[in-house]
């Protein structure tokens, strides 16, 4: 198989494989997470403004007063690397393009060399982290394979794209071949591992701010 | 598999729901609860990092509820959670958590980390895990009616010595008055003028109240050990006792697991709703306040801090009352960094005080210096609180690290003030 065989697999039957197993990956794991269902809370509950799970969803973006002084690099970097990403993934114009061809929604981009200064300093970001998920003793302590090899695979499109769009390393087509192929991969393992926490994290959020909100502490 | 550890894994499996599959399924790692832990903040140790406690829950759920865990079971790939594993992680769950919930406001995808603990608590205990000291404090409870086996005539006699202090008649089993106070074991012993403050400020505010001899314990071992068969039988005491009396008000004493044991928890564990209203004492002296109903003769002029109890203010829910009381007796009030919702707890909540341990009690004094600093930063030597288990947790420690902090309660300090 050459460069452009590579390619055409993977802009086409691959890409079929990884979106059918990340979609219905996400669904099966949304049912099994969620139909377990919960008791109901029959204590009288307190109201308070600010005290529910649509509160606690949004306020959970913002540090916990002093802990933005006791782990600077995860607050920091996890801003820059989730806003980064975001960035890098729904404002290039060729995935723009992309989602366009597959569903015909379409919405303005950003100029290439800001997509590129974007990639730069969320790639610094995720190796600050990296190095604190090591350095830390806590984070350490915590860590799995898992932990690594997720942050492995979420580097990986990032790198491979910019090296593509920068055409260094590999031919312009190769390395091309080689982002989607890491896309890919990232959309197989995502509902399987913690990266779900893209999706249950509004859950998790919701579930504690109502849990709370009942007793009339906003969370 | 032995028939206890079966019997635990069984509890685990029963107790897992949608939001411990959804917290679980969102950790990443991230460590920022260890920062809201005083047992990691004060000894630097990972292992205390409170989603690290959950461990044992986690692997149930893993092997059980989810695809890929369940596959790894089918192959043996993964073992299953043993009684070595389930002792070890003892430390963590009781001794190590004081079920002070901060954690569960500092995770950054939302998790409720104190209402998992909670949960593994239930497995724990069945199979045999809990310590000793909060075993004992569970069946003093269920076989004579009080954690620390304070029978009814030590609270008669209390009551008679209360009533002398005061000259006011305390009434006991009196049907139909407003409330029925409850006390903690805690207050019976160390803070009986508790029960005369109460006499004093009701008698003033006009309020009708009683006590129980069938029902004057309000804490809830059977909660911190985490059996809850037990709990309900200890909360069904307090609620047909309530219900036999008639009364519109149950209120809840200065401790603060007996609120989230009668208020929050109560209701669940009985399967239906109260007939009367559970109120912590400070909802019902703010209710007073507010009514103008709360008078002082003169005010307490030493500079004092307040320490907020974990689980009236943070999980019970009580934000409001305390600040506006204590600014109603005192005419110097410091708050101490990181009041309300955010206080650190005193280091013996969620059972943690009845383990005799001397690891465990280490551990306590050590988690208390977040406590220490706290008070050094409010620059003053007497703090109020409103839990007797707080009190008596934290009056060790100022013992153990020869301070000269001096702790009060609200309610009595209300009461020593209150217009004649």
């Amino acid at each position: 198989m050459n460069e452009i065989q590579l390619l055409t697999w993977v802009r086409g039957p691959g890409l079929n494989i990884a979106i059918g197993v990340f979609l219905l990956g996400t669904i099966w794991r949304l049912f099994e997470i969620y139909s377990l269902g919960r008791k109901q809370d029959i204590a009288a509950a307190r109201a308070r403004a600010g005290a529910s799970g649509w509160h606690t969803i949004f306020r959970r973006s913002l540090p916990a007063p002093g802990l933005m002084q006791r782990s600077p690099i995860s607050y920091v970097g996890g801003y820059i690397f989730h806003v980064g990403l975001a960035i890098v993934v729904f404002l290039f114009a060729p995935h723009i393009m992309l989602v366009q061809g597959l569903t015909g929604l379409s919405w303005p981009g950003l100029p290439s060399p800001v997509i590129d200064g974007v990639t730069v300093i969320t790639l610094a970001a995720m190796l600050v982290m990296l190095f604190d998920r090591i350095n830390r003793p806590v984070k350490r302590f915590l860590s799995t394979f898992e932990d690594y090899a997720t942050w492995a695979l979420t580097f990986l499109p990032l790198l491979t794209g910019y090296l593509a769009v920068k055409h260094l390393l590999l031919p312009y087509t190769a390395m091309l071949a080689v982002h989607i192929l890491s896309v890919e991969l990232l959309l197989i393992v995502l509902p399987f591992c913690k990266l779900f926490h893209a999706v249950t994290v509004f859950g998790s959020r919701w579930y504690n701010g109502n849990i709370n909100g009942r007793r009339g502490v906003p969370v | 598999m032995s028939a206890s550890l079966q019997k635990g894994i069984d509890v685990l499996k029963e107790v897992i729901d949608a939001p411990v599959a959804s917290f679980f399924a969102s950790c990443v790692h991230c460590g920022l609860c260890a920062e809201a832990c005083l047992f990691y903040t004060e000894t630097d140790d990972p292992k205390y990092t409170p989603i690290h406690k959950l461990e044992p829950l986690r692997r149930v759920y893993s092997r059980e509820y989810t695809l890929l865990g369940r596959l790894g079971k089918m192959l043996g790939l993964s073992k299953p959670v043993s009684d070595d594993e389930l002792e070890a992680w003892s430390e963590l769950v009781y001794d190590s958590c004081t079920m002070c919930g901060r954690c569960s406001l500092v995770c950054p995808v939302g998790n409720d980390i104190v209402y998992m603990v909670r949960k593994l608590r239930e497995g724990m205990a069945v199979s045999g895990h809990a310590p000793q000291g909060i075993q004992e404090a569970v069946k003093r409870t269920i076989e004579i009616g009080s954690p620390m086996g304070v029978k009814w005539p030590a609270i008669q006699h209390v009551i008679k010595d209360q009533e002398a202090e005061t000259e006011l008649k305390i009434p006991i089993d009196q049907p139909g008055v407003d409330v029925l106070v409850l006390m903690s074991s805690m207050e019976v012993i160390n803070y009986p003028e508790y029960l005369g403050a109460l006499a004093k400020i009701f008698h003033k505010s006009g309020v009708t109240w009683t006590l129980s001899s069938e029902a004057s314990e309000a804490t809830n071992a059977g909660i911190q050990i985490g059996v809850s068969d037990l709990a309900r039988e200890i909360v069904a005491r307090i609620v047909n006792a309530a219900e036999k009396l008639g009364v519109k008000r149950v209120l809840s004493p200065e401790c603060g697991h007996a609120y989230m044991a009668i208020r929050w928890e109560g209701p669940n564990l009985m399967g239906r709703p109260f007939p009367f209203e559970v109120v912590h004492v400070l909802e019902l002296l703010d209710e007073l306040r507010r009514a103008g109903k709360l008078k002082m003769k003169d005010q307490f002029t030493t500079p004092v801090t307040l320490h907020d109890p974990c689980q009236i203010v943070r999980r019970g829910g009580v934000l409001d009352a305390p600040e506006p009381l204590l600014r109603q007796v005192v005419s110097d009030y410091r708050p101490m960094p990181d009041g309300n919702k955010w206080n650190w707890c005193c280091g013996g909540g969620g059972g943690a005080s009845s383990i005799q341990e001397p690891a465990a009690e280490a551990l306590r004094f050590k988690a208390f210096q977040v406590k220490k600093r706290q008070i050094e930063a409010s620059g003053v030597n007497t703090m109020v609180t409103f839990c007797s288990n707080c009190r008596i947790v934290m009056e060790e420690a100022v013992d153990h690290y020869e301070m000269k902090t001096q702790l009060l309660g609200l309610t009595e300090l209300l009461a020593a003030h209150l217009e004649d």
